[in-house]
């Protein structure tokens, strides 16, 4: 097959340095266990998973420890066999800092696994509904860095056909080479996948979009493809312009199609799925595994010896660095991610968790740049790279004065964070934060508005339920009058007294006949008496 | 001349009627203006305006009858979007100190609660469960931290918790530098 280049481009991005080398010359290496697996509640986007173990139980590698609670959730398992100590809150690597709940296991070092469902080597046979079950019990997101439920964005029932399944394995971050490291050693797991997901969401074709800057592994992916004859599956090579691999950049890369505002690939009849997630998937399906473990980059000047390696979900960050020969001096800041979306860590004993796909030991130099923020000159840069092609200033200017009405109607939910903006600010300004700020502020007010909406309906429904019950009262109180009311008017006399009289009136016959039968004689008497 | 004014008179006419008809046909039922600052209060039911809950003081507000700036859960935002809606004036807020409270939620010691029910017969929006000589609880979802539950509790078991920002719940502070950025043209 000839080599297929995209004829399409998308607005702006940027050339960066690639900075891949350091870490995609050596095989992925596997670690040992750490001493402690921290595994939060939430890796991913939607609602918390539910532990379903206690503190002090034995779990095996594999075992489910959280369910997903929600639709969209995700379960989680215990990455080896050992023993729950704690269930409680624990530093996450969140960009706040803050605390959230956790279920610690002290592993074993047995690597005992527990019962695995069954593999299904022939997935064409089994119902859609059962296959969609198993990779959302798998606990399978998106392992780009979304960490969206797989088994959500897999349904596509009841909406528009899916023509075209897009594989994500652009990669387009400087220095994060964990995809590029899995298709060159993975490659048949790769078209696996992709066959499973092709399959399940009914797509005929598959393009999957590739930087140029990584030629073994576009290699490695067409040996296969080529190997199998599976002409449906196409690698289209893009080039590395940052950032191809946002998902509506890549499906405009590869297809010309555009994503609209606020909607989702499937609107356009495209699902969008991670190279390492479509991996994930095969293992879920063709060998009943569980997601427990990730491949990781470890890079930058600041750890000793750069590389790739699989970690197991909950493995604290400073234990991954170890592992690749620890700090080097040149350490500045450690982050989670890539140099443009990435943040930074406040606490190296955060867990690497589902979507944590690098970590960037950066120096000085590598680090992103905190210099002054000066005011903006209106200079449009931002503008001309913003590959949303929103206009950047606007946001920055109306997110500043709080106008969050405005910010919106200058789409900033469209913005994907992507950080060209403020990489070429000759101002210095920190564009995205600001609308993160944005974002964050204008959600916190949709929960405000929610509780209300929510109090009021209670309250009312409150006061509704308190006149009710005092009509009711009233009703019946003015029931009971009514019914004293329509008593005969003999009633009306004390009853008491009528029965002192009634008791009397026996008293006096009794007497009276007593006497008859006693005298009998008298009877005039007796019955003067009885009158 | 005549026939001017029997057009004119008679168009009047025309749109009297329609006028008084529509007036009967498309009445609306309610007031449209307490409605939209009822929906502006933030619904704490608390009281701290002196009026039983927010609807009585959002028909206030819109009859001329109250201030806008009585309302301490809703704080300056409330006011200043009131102020907005209403093309009033903003004013300070009455009572400062209790908008500056950091939000919180009722919570029951449960081993002193005697299972009076008398919270719960406070409660604006029914959010504390329980019967008489049966422990109560809130529900902290539902539990607007108005503070109508305190006073009643004979054995003073309730407390107001501050309610804790979470990874799902934490906002990204305003950048640093901006106080420096912002003012310029």
């Amino acid at each position: 097959m000839a080599e297929q280049k995209s004829p399409w481009r998308f607005h702006g991005g940027l050339h960066l340095d690639h900075h891949k080398a350091e870490s995609n010359t050596t095989p992925v290496r596997a670690i040992p266990l750490p001493p402690r697996l921290t595994l939060p509640m939430q890796q991913h986007i939607g609602q918390p998973a539910e532990p379903v173990v206690r503190v002090g139980d034995t779990v095996d590698k594999g075992q489910t420890i959280a369910h997903a609670v929600d639709y969209v959730s995700a379960t989680i398992h215990a990455p080896t066999s050992g023993r729950v100590v704690e269930i409680a809150k624990q530093a996450v690597p969140h960009p706040s800092g803050l605390q959230d709940l956790c279920i610690v296991i002290e592993p074993d070092g047995e690597e005992r696994w527990t019962e695995l469902p069954e593999p299904w080597p022939d997935y064409t046979a089994i119902e859609d509904a059962d296959l969609r079950e198993r990779i959302r019990w798998a606990g399978i997101v998106g392992l780009g860095g979304a960490a969206f439920p797989t088994a959500v964005k897999v349904n596509t029932s009841g909406r528009r056909a899916i023509d075209t399944l897009v594989i994500n394995a652009a990669e387009c971050e400087p220095y994060i080479t964990c995809d590029d490291r899995l298709m060159r050693e993975q490659a048949p797991d790769v078209i696996d996948g992709i066959a499973i997901l092709m399959h399940l969401v009914g797509a005929r074709e598959c393009l999957i979009g590739i930087e140029d800057n990584k030629p073994e592994a576009a290699d490695a992916l067409r040996a296969e493809i080529a190997r199998r004859e599976a002409r449906e599956i196409r690698v289209v090579v893009v080039p590395s312009v940052y950032p191809s691999g946002g998902e509506k950049q890549l499906i405009k890369l590869l297809t010309g199609k555009e994503v609209p505002s606020q909607g989702i690939p499937s609107a356009i009849g495209i699902v969008c799925q991670n190279v390492a997630t479509a991996v994930a998937v095969a293992d879920a399906i063709l060998r009943g595994r569980p997601l427990i473990d990730r491949v990781v980059t470890v890079t930058g000047r600041g750890v000793a010896k750069p590389g790739n390696f699989r970690v197991p979900i909950g493995t604290p960050a400073a234990f991954v660095i170890e592992q690749a020969g620890g700090y080097s001096d040149e350490i500045f800041q450690l982050i989670l991610g890539g140099p443009m979306m990435g943040f930074s860590l406040h606490d190296d004993r955060v867990p690497v968790t589902k979507a944590g796909n690098c970590l960037l030991a950066a120096s000085r130099e590598e680090a992103p740049g905190i210099d002054d923020e000066r005011p903006c000159i209106r200079c449009g840069q931002c503008v001309t790279v913003c590959p949303v092609q929103l206009l950047p200033q606007q946001l920055f200017w109306y997110a500043q004065a709080h106008d969050f009405d405005k910010v919106q109607d200058y789409h900033l939910f469209d913005c994907i964070e992507c950080g060209c903006c403020a990489h070429v600010c000759p101002a210095h300004i920190p564009l995205v934060h600001y609308y993160r700020y944005a974002k964050t502020e204008i959600w916190a007010q949709e929960r405000e508005r929610y509780k209300s909406d929510l109090a009021r309906r209670r309250h009312e429904a409150r006061l509704a339920r308190t006149a009710r019950l005092e009509a009711e009262r009233k009703a019946r109180l003015r029931q009971k009058k009514e019914a004293l009311e329509k008593k005969p008017a003999g009633a009306s006399k004390d009853p008491k007294k009528a029965a002192i009289e009634a008791a009397m009136k026996r008293v006096a016959a009794k007497k009276a006949a007593q006497q008859a039968s006693r005298e009998n004689t008298g009877t005039e008497t007796a019955s003067e008496a009885k009158d | 001349m005549i026939n001017a004014i029997i057009t004119i008179a008679g168009m009047a006419a025309l749109f009297g009627l329609l006028l008084g008809y529509s007036a009967i046909r498309f009445r609306v039922e309610g007031d449209p203006i307490a409605d939209q600052v009822d929906a502006l209060l933030p619904q704490t039911q608390c009281g701290q305006c002196s009026f039983a809950g927010c609807r009585p003081y959002a028909e206030a507000i819109a009859a001329g009858e109250a201030e806008i700036n009585r309302c301490p859960p809703g704080g300056e935002a409330t006011m200043i979007a009131l102020a907005e809606l209403l093309g009033r004036d903003p004013v300070p807020l009455e009572d400062e100190q209790a908008a500056d409270k950091p939000k919180s939620v009722a919570y029951i010691v449960e081993d002193e609660c005697i299972g009076c029910t008398l919270c719960i017969q406070a409660c604006p929006v029914d959010a504390i469960m329980g019967a008489a000589k049966q422990m109560h609880t809130v529900l902290t979802d539902e539990c607007t931290g108005c503070e109508l539950c305190l006073p009643p509790c004979p054995v003073e078991c309730i407390h107001m918790h501050p309610l804790e920002d979470t990874p799902q719940t934490w906002r990204w502070p305003f950048p640093r530098h901006a106080a420096s950025g912002a003012g310029h043209g």
